[in-house]
């Protein structure tokens, strides 16, 4: 069990979190303007490091804040929370 | 508020099980219904002018740290987030509540929301209530970290709860559960209460047992 320390509430147990992909995909400006490769490079193309990966979660069973965590994917060990808007923080 | 004669808490039907169990500890543990709290959802800019004012009407300051209470006139203000709060009631007090809330907030950009029916309120308390509670809650409840001016969202054997302690119930908290869990959770609270509601010459042979547990319990609270 991951202790996902949320960045209102504090450390709780990875049950009462919901996951949501990579972190900073922003929507495309102009989504007419792609065409199919563009569009499905958008959809479902993400990131798959071995290390640290910027996340989406969201507190669901707490706070039902959205967040963002920087996981290193191989340890599971969270680097770093903050909160939506803010940017993602240099991890050394 | 229609006609209140029919109206059937979601736990009514519990009432003598959790009267039962109480009795059957002996003081250790209190469980009953606060059946009809008036729950006032209020979302609104922390910072903006609206916060004041609400916290003016209702004679309280809305609580801005994380997983905290605030007290004042018979009403609770629950941190349920960074820009949304529980205001609980007495029953039946919620219409006056929307309507104070309202008037304050004037045209200021937030949302004010009756949500009494969504959850049912849980008394839990006695010197066993942290020890009945730890069985299905992953959180420390020592009052040092969970103690009162303090609340908590969690889960509580695995059903999504809001944690009150109450001054007045020492140790005792408030459990909110939506309305459609609190059977299920009731009957999990009753099922996990069995060895501090177990006949007492049980419990005193268990006590005499040369394998008897220490009562850590008793010292925590
Ligand atoms: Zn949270």
């Amino acid at each position: 069990m991951l202790l996902i320390p949320c960045p209102w509430c504090g450390s709780r147990d990875e049950a009462e979190f919901h996951y949501g992909g990579q972190a900073h995909v922003p929507y495309p400006e102009d989504p007419a303007s792609l065409d199919d490769t563009q569009w499905a490079r958008y959809l479902f193309f993400r990131a798959n490091p071995k290390g640290p990966l910027a996340e989406r979660w969201c507190h669901t069973d707490g706070c039902r804040r959205w967040f963002n965590a920087v996981r290193n994917t191989a340890t599971h060990d969270i680097l770093a929370v903050y909160k939506p808007g803010e940017p993602r923080p240099v991890i050394a | 508020m229609g006609d209140t004669a029919d109206r059937r808490s979601p736990l009514a039907h519990t009432a003598d099980r959790f009267a039962a169990a109480t009795r059957a500890s002996g003081g250790a543990l209190r469980l009953a219904e606060l059946p009809f709290l008036a729950q006032v959802n209020v979302r609104l800019d922390p910072k903006g002018p609206a916060a004041d004012a609400v916290g003016l009407a209702l004679g309280m300051t809305l609580p801005l740290e994380p997983n905290t209470v605030v007290h004042g006139g018979g009403l609770t203000a629950v941190w349920l987030g960074p820009d949304e709060w529980l205001v609980v009631g007495p029953p039946g007090s919620q219409e006056g509540l929307q309507e104070k809330v309202r008037t304050a907030i004037g045209s200021e950009h937030a949302s004010v929301v009756d949500v009494s029916a969504q959850r049912t309120t849980l008394l839990v308390a006695g010197r066993h209530a942290r020890d009945l509670l730890a069985h299905g809650c992953s959180l420390d409840l020592h009052p040092r970290s969970l103690g009162a001016g303090r609340c908590a969202q969690t889960t509580l054997a695995r059903a999504q709860v809001v944690l009150v302690p109450r001054d007045a119930y020492k140790p005792g908290f408030w459990v909110l559960v939506r309305s459609s869990f609190a059977s299920y959770l009731a009957d999990w609270l009753l099922d996990a209460a069995a060895e501090y509601t177990a006949p007492k010459a049980t419990a005193s042979a268990h006590a005499t047992s040369e394998y008897a547990m220490p009562q850590f319990a008793e010292t925590s609270s």
